[in-house]
């Protein structure tokens, strides 16, 4: 915060910033940037609710982003999301219970070149395959 | 730095390469595919063949044909290889002297390169896009000199409007003009701001731009700057692009070292400084005042115009919004001149779009042709048609404020006005191709599934339409809807678009009513088969 002096139009680099820190928002940490900005705290709230990059639960240890972006989705992304979704037993935007893996969706990442496209824990992995993806996602479940 | 500096810059630049200089693609489509072990082991095989005295392996942006990649490419002798397999390397630094080589090989002669025309994406797989040695080899920086010492901020936007230009944003508004007014506004300060928000489904041109040449941008931005009169600049871009960002944050620090960003460029009064913001994931964030609202580091929520951002734009001030391609045409047409780039394209629209082809389409990628290219061209000869050979369906252009065309209307030609005829638009630039397999009535619920999630709540119509338009749709796609349902859909269109605040909402009926028009069957194949009750007459 101090790099950037503080500035109520920093608060979204220092959102940006406290979760890639601690992963994500708590109400605590948004009252105590609210604070330091000199901003009300529903302008914080506000601002970190619209974006949907800000998450205020926790993220599982692993994630899996399916893009259903339309060049993803023309290539089959609905059919290799529902694989996923049978195969961690999670519905999309959630966590399994145990924190292992968040199951998310995202809107084109911008490899539809490659299409379709997945992340997993930050790597893009091109020409997904449902079933490649099934035993990857498995092997991140089983993972201890 | 003098021009003299710029010069002997790209002399020493090319004084130290060497005989044979092979390019790795590195940007994301290839790195999602392996290049970055490639690149390792290339350099590991030059090494262990005891080669690099003579050649260097360098990682170069985006070559453009991504469902082919990890690409790389030799650059004497032209020779193009597909699909690398990191293991493949020692075979092609091998076959340099003449070994034998089974790696997959591209064709130069193909219609899917030989057909394109490079203006903004000509750097983009021949430069190392984290060295502003090779940009300024290449000439770079060379225009925004030119600009500083030769013309008046006033002689700038005359080329820029004589060269005919138009924002590749989506609306297709002549640059020049904007520029202009952005001049003759008064306000202490001034701003730029390059728009890379670029959050259409389907689209990734400005991701690869950035990726593969961020100091063309950098150079578009500052000539706006000197003719415009700002001193600040800001270049958003989305969050989900984080090797552009990494690629421009080093561009800027390059910039700045070599003295081309910051006090007295090129020994001149001009001042220009550039900031990254980055996205936070919300689409209506590339509507330029949502935009600027997202610098300020408020909601993403977009405001009437009037005023324009031009009058009373960041923090008040005139601020210029350009998109990330319109500024990659800046220096081309400042070295190349006004007329040559008025010679490219039709009557109303000038010089070259970049496009992204997708979907059921045999060569995916990135393509750059001149405007009124027609869309049977690009997706039958460059693209090469669908991968099974069954015949297209359409193809949709514009994103979620675009359309679908259908196959009969091929013969259209790339330009806004011809576009906006049948009913899409232009776009930022997505070309999702769609086969037969493909469910038209899924696409416009998919589409407006996209526009109820992202639109910012603010307006009514924009806000609750697109959720009803969504349920009608769903009802639809289910085969529970009869025909009023459809009629509703259908003026809920009209609605939506005379009355919704900003271009989110009233573009959204886009994809329904070009669906509509050309697909209708398909809408009413799925009606439940039921006499309709008409309330009115009872
Ligand atoms: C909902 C919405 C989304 C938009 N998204 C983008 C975008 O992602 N990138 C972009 O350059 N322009 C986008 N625009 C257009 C901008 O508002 C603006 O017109 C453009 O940045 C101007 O640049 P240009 O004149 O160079 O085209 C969007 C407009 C709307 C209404
Ligand atoms: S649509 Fe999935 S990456 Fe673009």
């Amino acid at each position: 915060m101090k790099r950037h002096q503080y500035r109520a139009d920093a608060l979204i680099e220092v959102l940006h910033k406290a979760q890639e820190l601690y992963g994500h928002l708590t109400e605590d940490r948004l009252l105590a940037i609210a604070h330091s900005l000199h901003l009300p705290p529903s302008r914080v709230y506000g601002v970190a609710t619209f974006y949907h990059f800000f998450s205020l639960t926790p993220q599982g240890e692993h994630s899996c982003t399916v893009c259903l972006g339309t060049a993803c989705y023309v290539k089959g992304a609905m059919e290799l999301l529902a694989t996923l979704e049978t195969e961690s037993g999670l519905r999309a935007g959630s966590t399994s219970a145990d924190g292992k893996l968040s199951l998310l969706t995202a809107r084109c990442l911008g490899a539809c070149g490659i299409a379709p496209a997945v992340i997993v824990d930050g790597n893009v992995a091109g020409h997904a395959d449902p079933e490649v993806m099934r035993a990857r996602v498995r092997a991140l479940l089983d993972e201890d | 730095m003098e021009f003299q500096d710029l010069q002997i810059m790209a002399e020493q630049e090319r004084s130290r390469r060497k005989a044979i200089r092979i390019h790795c693609c590195t940007s994301s489509g290839c790195q999602a595919s392996g290049a970055l072990e490639l690149f390792h082991q290339l350099q590991a095989a030059v090494e262990a063949a005891g080669q690099s005295e003579r050649v260097d392996i360098v990682g170069v942006g985006c070559m453009g044909f991504c469902g082919q990649g990890p690409m790389v490419s030799v650059e004497a002798d032209g020779v193009l290889f597909e699909h690398v397999r990191p293991e493949q390397a020692p075979e092609i630094i091998a076959s340099l002297d003449g070994g034998p080589c089974n790696v997959k090989q591209g064709d130069h002669a193909h219609p899917f390169f030989a057909r394109q025309l490079h203006i903004v994406r000509r750097n983009g797989g021949v430069i190392d896009p984290e060295r502003i040695e090779e940009y300024i080899a290449v000439g770079g920086y060379q225009a925004l000199y030119h600009v500083l010492h030769e013309m008046s901020p006033a002689e700038v936007i005359d080329a820029i409007t004589r060269s005919g230009l138009r924002g590749r944003g989506g609306a297709g508004y002549p640059t020049g003009l904007k520029w202009a007014t952005v001049a003759k506004s008064p306000g202490e300060r001034k701003f730029v701001i390059c728009n890379g928000d670029e959050g259409d489904p389907g689209a990734f041109m400005d991701r690869s731009i950035l990726e593969s040449d961020p100091h063309l941008i950098l150079e578009g931005m500052s000539i706006a700057a000197y003719a415009v009169g700002a001193d600040q600049g800001y270049l958003y871009v989305r969050g989900e692009y984080p090797l552009a960002i990494a690629r421009l944050q080093k561009a800027i620090a390059q910039a700045r070292k070599h003295d081309l960003l910051g006090s007295q460029i090129f020994d001149t009064s001009f001042n220009f400084r550039v900031d990254i913001r980055v996205g936070a994931g919300a689409f209506v964030c590339g509507e330029e005042t949502a935009l600027i609202a997202s610098i300020e580091g408020r909601r993403g929520q977009p405001r009437p115009r009037p005023p324009y951002p031009a009058e009373h734009g960041l923090w008040g001030y005139p601020t210029l919004i350009n998109n990330v391609e319109t500024f990659g045409n800046i220096a081309p047409i400042i070295t190349n001149g006004a007329d040559w780039y008025a010679g490219i394209g039709t009557e109303r629209s000038k010089g070259t779009k970049v496009f992204a082809l997708t979907g059921k389409v045999r060569n995916t990628g990135l393509i750059e042709v001149p405007m009124g290219m027609t869309i049977r061209e690009i997706v039958e000869e460059l693209g090469g048609g669908t991968p099974d050979g069954t015949p297209v369906k359409g193809v949709q252009t514009g994103g979620p404020s675009g359309g679908c065309i259908p196959e009969a209307l091929f013969d259209t030609p790339v330009d806004y006005e011809s576009l906006a005829e049948v009913g899409s638009i232009m776009g930022s630039g997505g070309m999702v191709v769609m086969d037969a397999t493909t469910n038209m009535v899924e696409i416009a619920r998919f589409y407006m599934e996209f526009c109820m999630d992202e639109s910012c709540g603010k307006c009514v119509p924009c806000r609750t339409g697109t959720v009803q338009m969504y349920r009608l749709l769903s009802k639809i796609s289910a085969g529970q809807a009869t025909a009023a349902d459809l009629a509703t859909l259908e003026q809920l269109c009209h609605l939506l678009r005379e009355t919704s605040l900003c271009g989110l909402g009233q573009s959204a009926p886009n994809p329904v009513q070009s669906t509509l028009r050309y697909f209708r069957e398909e809408y009413e194949r799925l009606l439940r088969k039921r006499v309709t009750i008409n309330l009115t007459s009872r």
